[in-house]
């Protein structure tokens, strides 16, 4: 039996689940949103940002992406708002807001 | 043809465990499971087997060698004993909720304390909710014969559950016995390849093993692994029939000694089995009708054939070779008396704790046992339920 993580949710049967939780494929936790765990929200101001990257490599959710050698906007169904892009971009190009503001 | 051979308990499992030729070996020394490791060290030496030996620095450690070992897709094993098996702790949940079919070699030693060497079962007991699949063994002969079983039993797909095959410490780890062995060709015959569906190397497929489960889910998990612990009662006894018909020697759940007509009998695990046959001979031969039911499978627990067995017998002592601190008897009581709960006319039943950190069990004291049956049986007035066997005291003790 091979399920695919795309199947499993919260209302699928014991008997539907693979045992022990084993997955049989790779990038599944992009199907988990993690961002609803946010309490901080950061917010990047473009203007600002002199695309050096930097913050990036130091996402430890791979919520900043890139194409073509330049930074779009945050995912934000995968930031949880820890703030480490925020500390370590020397451009002050982010700010951290209260999650849940308008 | 079986091979006639006289060999110790750890020999014959190290035998066994020669002649299947695991993927890993990861084990720590601790009496009185060292010998296992010991002459598998010198297979490996001497290029019998082809096995990783891996040596670590702690129980810990091999369980978590196994693990890892057996999440690749390899076939691994492990022996201890006592404290070694309670270092585990951690990692027997992690095999068994990883549902990774493992295979320990388990030489029962009390647990510490006060420190003793001894054999008693407080160790495996222990562990015996942790989703390991336990098979208990008499002699040497039954220790060989389980281990052959152990990873057919584990690997069978719908029960996927790691296996402990225990055996008494000293008294059959250590205690030269008569055996039959097969042969090499015949055991890697019956045994087989592991061929798991899933794992980490050798495959095109990517594989995460153990992440971890949120609420949503981890209790759907759980209950997979209770229901393959349900499977695996058949896949004991389809392996044990297997066994037969390419060995000739039986085995089920529980082995009925002179219990189809028994009016007293016993319920016990292990080595002591030995000495309780004898005592049956013995009270029969003056025409008692003693009978012993001796537990092989302990998880699951075959609660329903064990509570058909003991039916028509008019009163039970369960012997518990661990203490279970509970205030009210040892854990095989225990499911022994819920297993006879929903019989129409259930059996008196006793607990009698004894051999505790290798306390000596003879004959007199079965024999103490059963006369104590024989009294309940007469006048259908249990007394004292719970009570422990051999220790010294300064009162009259009821055995």
């Amino acid at each position: 039996m091979s399920v695919s993580a795309k199947d499993i949710n919260e209302q699928t049967p014991w008997q539907l689940l693979t045992p022990g939780g084993e997955i049989y494929e790779g990038g599944t936790a992009r199907l988990t949103l993690t961002g609803q765990w946010r309490s901080d929200r950061p917010v990047w101001d473009p203007a600002a940002c002199k695309q050096c990257l930097l913050c990036v490599p130091f996402c430890p959710d791979s919520s900043i992406p890139v194409t073509d050698k330049r930074r779009a906007d945050f995912d934000y169904d995968h930031c949880k708002g820890c703030g480490i892009c925020w500390k370590v971009c020397p451009f002050q190009a982010i700010r951290m807001e209260k999650e849940g503001r308008p | 043809m079986s091979i006639r051979e006289r060999l110790s308990g750890n020999e014959a499992v190290a035998t066994a465990m020669r002649q299947i030729d695991p993927d890993v070996f990861a084990a720590f020394p601790i009496t009185p499971s060292t010998e296992i490791p010991q002459y598998f060290a010198q297979y490996v030496a001497d290029g019998r087997v082809g096995t990783e030996y891996v040596t670590v620095e702690s129980e810990h450690s091999s369980m978590s060698t196994c693990v890892g070992a057996a999440a690749a897709g390899a076939r691994a094993v492990t022996a201890t004993s006592s404290c070694g098996l309670a270092l585990m702790y951690e990692m027997l949940y992690v095999a068994a909720s990883a549902r990774l079919p493992i295979t320990l070699a388990c030489v029962n030693r009390t647990l510490t304390g006060p420190i003793n060497i001894n054999n008693d079962h407080s160790d495996s007991m222990g562990a015996r909710d942790a989703g390991w699949i336990q098979l208990y063994a008499e002699n040497n002969q039954e220790a060989y014969d389980n281990f052959l079983q152990a990873m057919r039993i584990a690997e069978t797909p719908d029960v996927r559950l790691p296996i402990m095959i225990c055996q008494d410490g000293f008294i059959t780890s250590h205690a030269v016995e008569n055996i039959l062995l097969e042969s090499d060709e015949d055991v890697k015959r019956f045994v087989g390849e592991y061929r798991p569906e899933h794992a980490l190397i050798g495959r095109d497929t990517p594989l995460a093993v153990g992440p971890y489960d949120t609420c949503p889910f981890c209790m759907e998990h759980k209950v997979m692994l209770a229901e393959a612990m349900k499977n695996a009662k058949r896949a004991v006894l389809d392996v044990a029939a297997d066994f037969e018909r390419s060995f000739g020697r039986k085995y089920g759940f529980f082995e009925e000694y002179r219990l189809s007509d028994a009016e007293v009998a016993l319920v016990l695990i292990g080595s002591t089995a030995g000495t309780a046959k004898a005592c049956v001979d013995a009270l029969r031969a003056q025409g008692v009708r003693a009978g012993l039911l001796k537990l092989r499978v302990f998880r699951p627990f075959p609660a329903e054939e064990l509570a058909a067995a003991l039916s028509g017998v008019k009163a039970v002592a369960v012997m518990d070779k661990s203490e279970g601190n509970s205030a009210c008897g040892g854990p095989l009581f225990a499911e022994v008396s819920a297993a006879c709960y929903e019989l129409e006319r259930r059996p008196k039943l006793i607990d009698v704790v004894y051999g505790l950190a290798g306390r000596d069990c003879t004959t007199a004291d079965i024999e103490r046992v059963f006369r104590r049956l024989l009294r309940i049986a007469e006048t259908g007035e249990t007394g004292a339920r719970y009570v422990h066997m051999g220790q010294r005291s300064n009162r009259e003790e009821a055995l």
